[in-house]
């Protein structure tokens, strides 16, 4: 926040004068093919090896980094083709967790939900070789997403620490031994998720706490963001704008931005990533739609303050869907940014909404 | 002497040969949850899981025997959203947890199913004990479109539980679980309903009823209204608020038996039976009461647990109850 460190992320050639930074929430849909992989890597009978199956994600994030270069996207990453699922990932790479089988989210839908047994320790990195191998495939910068400590300790069974808050606070400090990692190999835009929040809001001050510890030291032309979906922002707000981040990023694309004035008032000081297009419909949204969405980014923060990016990770999406719902996102920027440099949008906040 | 009577809430979770089993038989969406007329393999799945949940509360030495509500993929909608007069909505959060269930839509009059006393007539033991939610916790989870008064539908809720109760098979006990009344507790002239809607059902069984109350304590008016139900105890989540457990306790009463929610129904560390012997005799030395008996339970269901530490946790209890009367 100190600096705008987004200025790095604008490419040499890029079109416009305005910038609004594209990006990715985490997820990507996986091809179909590595799903097959991944099952027979897992099928004693089979002689599909790990090696082999590594050597399909290598594949897999190539595709993936190249998809999202091809629409256009200003930051990309590798869609998670690594991982599983978002608390799993991690906890399988931290000493104190342990695994004892699915529990039942609903109907026949389970989770594999660890328990912290014992104090949690940093082993092993985490993300440095994705994030260094993702690098070498991309000639874009890559986006970092980590799911966050609160999360991490929400979604888990606490068997070894007084509380969910004390958890929450051993877990940002091993993030922040991984982001000083990441940082060592070259990461400059670190995304922190943190879905739990929105379903605990009352919570917020936890999460900021393991915010101050998860950026203790990381260097100011680092941008990190903060994701958050599905809940009633106004129990986070205005509150969240103390957190030590550079951009908040927020679905709201799904509510038909019922939400969006929460943001307004009192005064919005970070940045703003909206979430511009829907993951939860497989409908594409046009150019002109998504237009739309971006002007309601500036009911909040002026351009050179706004993100644009989906509500979510896209895994669920049908692939194609995913690519053209990023694609026209992309498109429908770089017309906007063309008609802030035009002066054909009126950001006066005394011109109506209309 | 205090009674120590080992049991459990219910709702288990299912075995994992069964999980995949039964993910494959009915799919994962939305339209695939139970709908009270499944076909002749998903029922023979279901009997065997019973089965296998069964010996384990045998095994673990446990006093009451449950049927374990495996069937009841909305959790404890479940009576409701298998009934013909209801609709099922959206999915929608179970208290504050990670879990989710379908909205039942109350749309017609909401006459007995049998449904719950099919599955208990499946069990065979000779310590039953049902498990129902409670009529207040049942009505609170559900969307009336039908009766359209609150005090009615309470009324209509709780008659059809008790026409549920009416067809099971003979039980010892009967576990009627009300979270509703810490999670959403009723206002002012609510108390006195929810209690008369306890005893509404209480009254259709000779077996003992306890009203079983958890994520924490019921605020005190609520809980001075439960204690006019003709129950034979109430249940206390002595986890997550034991203070407030017994503030209630001193302050208003409680009945003569008492059910100790003291193992964590939420949480795989799993409490060792001295553990769970500590806890009986803090609530105890804290009372001032002599209870002719004490359920000892988890505070909540238990499908919140991988299997592994659902069966440690049910050995745990067995131990404990067996521990406690050889030192009493």
């Amino acid at each position: 926040m100190s600096e705008n460190n987004r200025e790095q992320f604008r490419p040499d050639d890029h079109p416009n004068e305005h910038f609004l930074l594209t990006s990715i929430v985490g997820s990507y849909p996986k091809p179909k093919w590595l799903n097959r992989v991944s099952d027979l890597a897992d099928d004693p009978d089979s002689k599909f090896t790990e090696e082999q199956l590594h050597e399909a994600h290598d594949d897999a994030c190539r595709v993936i980094v190249d998809e999202h270069e091809r629409t256009g996207l200003d930051t990309v990453s590798d869609g998670e083709m690594r991982r599983n699922e978002m608390v799993e990932f991690f906890a399988d790479r931290i000493d104190g967790y342990e695994f004892n089988g699915p529990v039942k989210v609903w109907g026949h839908n389970y989770f594999d939900k660890p328990s912290v047994a014992d104090d949690v320790e940093y082993a092993e990195s985490w993300l440095v070789d994705e994030f260094e191998f993702t690098q070498a495939a991309a000639s874009k910068p890559v986006k970092v997403p980590i799911t966050g400590p609160y999360t991490l300790a929400s979604w888990s069974f606490n068997e070894a620490y007084d509380d969910d808050a004390e958890l929450s606070y051993a877990l940002a400090d091993l993030v922040n031994e991984e982001i000083e990692a990441l940082v060592d190999a070259g990461a400059r835009y670190i995304q922190i998720d943190e879905p739990a929040l929105a379903t605990t809001p009352d919570d917020h001050a936890i999460v900021g706490e393991c915010l101050d510890r998860i950026v203790a030291g990381v260097p100011d032309e680092v941008r990190i963001g903060l994701h958050v979906c599905y809940g009633d922002y106004s129990r986070i707000y205005p509150e969240l704008l103390e957190y030590p981040i550079d951009e908040f990023d927020v679905e709201l694309c799904n509510g038909d931005y019922e939400q969006i004035d929460v943001f307004a008032d009192p005064e919005f000081t970070t940045d703003l990533a909206l979430g511009v297009v829907d993951v939860h419909t497989t409908e594409v949204e046009s150019v002109e739609e998504i237009k739309e969405n971006i002007r309601e980014g500036f009911k909040v923060v002026p351009p050179e303050n706004l993100t644009v990016s989906p509500d979510c990770g896209v895994k669920l999406l049908p692939r194609e869907v995913a690519r053209r719902k990023i694609e026209n996102m992309v498109t429908a920027t770089r017309e906007i940014e063309t008609e802030l440099d035009a002066g054909e949008i009126d950001l006066g906040p005394e011109v109506s909404a209309d | 002497m205090t009674e120590l009577v080992a049991t459990t809430p219910g709702l288990y979770p299912l075995p994992d040969w069964a999980k995949d089993e039964l993910s494959e038989l009915k799919g994962h969406q939305k339209g695939d949850l139970i709908s009270g007329d499944e076909g002749p393999e998903i029922v023979e799945t279901y009997d065997r899981a019973r089965s296998e949940v069964v010996g384990a509360q045998v095994d673990a030495g446990l006093d009451r025997v449950v049927e374990g509500q495996l069937r009841w993929d909305d959790m404890l909608a479940h009576p409701l959203t298998v009934h013909e007069n209801v609709e099922t909505g959206g999915i929608v959060r179970y208290y504050d947890n990670n879990n989710f269930y379908r909205d039942p839509q109350v749309r017609g009059e909401l006459t007995p199913s049998g449904d719950v006393a099919a599955e208990l007539e499946a069990v065979e033991t000779d310590d039953l004990q049902a498990v129902l939610p409670g009529p207040y916790s049942l009505a609170d989870l559900a969307t009336d479109e039908y009766y359209g008064d609150e005090a009615d539908f309470l009324d209509a809720v709780a008659g059809f539980l008790a026409g549920e109760v009416g067809e099971f098979p003979s039980h010892e006990t009967l576990f009627l679980l009300e979270p509703s009344l810490v999670e959403n507790p009723p206002g002012d002239d609510g108390g006195e309903r929810a209690s008369e809607a306890v005893d509404r059902v209480a009254e259709a069984t000779d077996a003992d009823v306890v009203v079983h109350t958890y994520w924490g304590a019921v605020p005190e008016k609520t809980y001075a209204h439960l204690m006019d139900a003709d129950v034979d105890a109430i249940g206390f989540d002595f986890v997550t608020d034991p203070d407030a457990s017994l503030y209630n306790i001193n302050e208003y009463g409680t009945k003569d038996a008492v059910a100790m929610g003291l193992v964590d129904g939420t949480n795989t560390l799993v409490e060792s039976p001295e553990t769970i012997r500590d806890r009986v005799e803090w609530v105890d030395e804290r009372t001032h009461t002599d209870f002719e008996r004490a359920y000892l339970t988890t505070n909540t269901e238990l499908f919140y647990l991988p299997v592994n530490k659902f069966e440690a946790k049910l050995a745990a209890l067995g131990d404990a109850a067996a521990l406690a009367e050889v030192d009493a």
